[in-house]
């Protein structure tokens, strides 16, 4: 890379930075709600091109989504498969044509990458006429997706310059953006809801064991301590 | 006794093994909480049986279709998630459990005469484990599975003349595929286990057979009642079996906390790499082992030329071997010596550095500290002989403070 990437690399992240402190720092309240309400913005937006291949549909009804809703909204590609995994509406063969390799499989991104690089990568895209798709990103130096949130979020320069304003104001836009990023926390670790809803009943009866265990260990070791201040020891035979 | 019991004791000795194990085993009175990891050891090991068992039932060991599987127990198997989550965190946790236990071993002098071959045996298991680890580490054929497994067995290519053939028959070919997932999964939940468990018992009737060391590390043998006991010991039934069920309610606390909230524990129990599919195209920019074998890899690390490298990490391995003859000091508990317990102090902060560092990326900043821990690591051992004849120590007392 040259110096003058470099510079404007670097004052791309500090604008997108600087814009990202101005309208609000990324609300991931991670909810079933907000997973839905992920899950509606991924099929409208994401599922075109990328698979939750891991998560099937109907994992979406323990989550409060009627049958009949999630396939009028989420089950969007044709041939859809309520009890099958996540799939793109876009064929892989000619994806990969189009964007030279083919749109990875969303499941276990947020496992591998963190919720946070989701987050800064989906809102750090710029305008790059020298590439071929026209976007760029300041996370991802030279990825291959364009950035399809542009007419929404807007499109910025490299300088982190606002080019074109998007539909949606800044506030709704990284809400949004941090709702998919919640969606694909989910897909990525679809046993979440169950864990923390059993989670307090096993650690309080572990508690309760404890501590009917360590009374147990008191009374054993009255003996001990008894014996050790030269009084008569209660043998295991006697006892 | 019923006559069930006698009946069955005159065929089996039950009630002849239950004295001697447990009723009529006297233990020193003053175990302090490094005492605990022995029996969490033993329910950590059982856990990973029944865990490893039930994920064998779901798991496929081909290069196709390994990763599925996994995920497959993680996302539609009823309670998959919990079993994998068990059998995944419970590795990290019996490490952290392993090197408390050898930890306190070096501490109290417990690999000193008469206990010379039950420091040998446990760390044998020690050095099982480490085995057993990174065959398993491999089965979920993960992106670090796949490299993983590429780089471990390429180490052995550096033995003379049969290194290549070795390599191959490791892999069970020219590289990591269904042939080695195969080979790993017969290593991993049978050969390797199975001689485990042996060791595991050999471990505990050598432990019986010259008695338990204590914080203080004098033997309570030599002071003994007119029953015949030891003045200082009691017997493990019934005061250590209530004192560890206790322990193991706080273990498995932590356990199910870790579980239950932070399964992956931030990615050093669970590596974020393993969410990525094995790819032979897609090289990671550093493969690094897991933090309870990261120490070794550091050292491995330290001398840029293979052959130094994999030598001075086999000599760091099998060091701790040679312990009960390296220490030549009379007194055997750190407690009254003062320098060697310094020395014991800086070698687990060294251990824990060089854990921290064979987890960096390899970058010359990181260098020195490999290199330094390298040599403090490998100097505790070559210098114990002279310090231990000349150190000073405190006055040992007779009997063991409660």
């Amino acid at each position: 890379m040259t110096r003058k990437t470099w510079v404007s690399a670097t004052a791309g992240i500090l604008a997108w930075f600087a814009a990202g402190c101005a309208v609000a720092a990324p609300q991931f309240s991670f909810s079933k709600t907000t997973v839905l309400a992920g899950a509606r913005l991924f099929a409208e937006h994401c599922s075109a091109c990328h698979s939750v291949g891991s998560l099937r549909y109907n994992r979406l009804a323990a989550l409060g989504m009627s049958k009949a809703d999630i396939e009028k909204e989420i089950m969007l590609p044709n041939g859809a498969n309520y009890l099958k995994g996540m799939e793109p509406a876009m064929d892989v063969a000619d994806a990969t044509k189009w964007f030279g390799i083919p749109p990875p499989n969303l499941s276990h991104m947020v496992r591998a990458r963190g919720q946070k690089w989701i987050y800064a990568y989906l809102t750090s895209f710029y305008w790059d006429p020298a590439r071929p798709s026209g976007w760029n990103n300041h996370v991802f130096p030279n990825a291959a997706m364009p950035d399809i949130l542009a007419p929404w979020g807007g499109t910025y320069a490299s300088d982190g310059k606002l080019l074109q304003p998007g539909l949606e104001s800044p506030a709704v836009y990284h809400q949004q953006v941090a709702e998919i990023v919640d969606f694909l926390r989910y897909a990525s670790d679809p046993s979440i809801f169950e864990r923390h809803t059993i989670g307090p009943y096993v650690l309080g009866a572990l508690v309760l064991l404890t501590l009917f265990a360590y009374l147990l260990k008191r009374e054993y070791w009255k003996d001990v301590y008894n014996r050790g201040n030269g009084k008569q020891a209660r043998g295991p035979k006697q006892g | 006794m019923s006559r069930f019991g006698d009946w069955l004791n005159e065929r089996f000795p039950a009630r002849e093994m239950m004295r001697e194990h447990m009723t009529e085993y006297y233990a020193p009175k003053n175990f302090n909480i490094f005492y605990y990891t022995g029996s969490l050891l033993l329910l950590m090991i059982f856990l990973q049986l029944i865990s490893g068992f039930l994920l064998m039932a779901h798991y496929v060991p081909t290069s196709q279709g390994a990763f599925d599987s996994v995920q497959g127990i993680m996302y539609d198997t009823r309670w998959g998630w919990l079993i994998r989550y068990m059998h995944v965190d419970g590795v990290s946790l019996i490490f952290i459990l392993l090197y408390l236990h050898i930890g306190r071993g070096m501490l109290y002098g417990s690999y000193r005469k008469p206990r010379e071959l039950l420091w040998i045996i446990g760390y044998l298991i020690y050095i099982m484990m480490m085995g057993e680890a990174f065959f398993g580490y491999v089965l979920p054929f993960g992106n670090l599975s796949y490299w993983a497994g590429q780089v471990i067995t390429s180490i052995i290519h550096a033995v003379p003349f049969v290194g290549p053939g070795l390599t191959t028959l490791a892999r069970g070919g020219p590289g990591v595929g269904s042939a080695t997932l195969q080979r790993f999964l017969a290593l991993h939940a049978v050969l390797w286990f199975l001689i485990i468990a042996a060791l595991i018992v050999m471990h505990v009737l050598a432990l019986h057979q010259v008695g338990s060391n204590n914080p203080d590390g004098i033997e309570i043998k030599q002071h003994k009642g007119p029953d015949g006991h030891p003045v200082d010991g009691i017997p493990f039934h019934p005061y250590y079996t209530v004192k560890d069920i206790f322990g193991v309610g706080v273990w498995l606390i932590i356990f199910a906390a870790i579980i239950f909230y932070a399964p992956t524990m931030h990615g050093v129990f669970l590596e974020r790499t393993t969410f990525f599919r094995a790819n032979p195209m897609v090289a990671l920019p550093d493969v690094t082992p897991p933090w309870y074998l990261a120490p070794y890899y550091a050292m491995l690390r330290a001398i840029p030329n293979k052959y130094f490298g994999i030598a001075l990490m086999g000599l760091a391995i099998s060091l701790p071997f040679f312990l009960p003859w390296l220490d030549r000091n009379p007194v055997r508990s750190a407690r009254y010596r003062p320098v060697y317990r310094m020395m014991i102090i800086i070698m687990a902060i060294t251990f824990f550095t060089l854990a921290w560092v064979g987890e960096q990326p390899p970058l010359p900043k990181y260098f020195i500290i490999e290199r330094l821990g390298a040599v403090i690591y490998v100097g505790f051992y070559l210098l114990l002989p002279i310090i231990s004849s000349i150190e000073p120590t405190r006055k040992v007392p007779e009997r063991v403070q409660s």
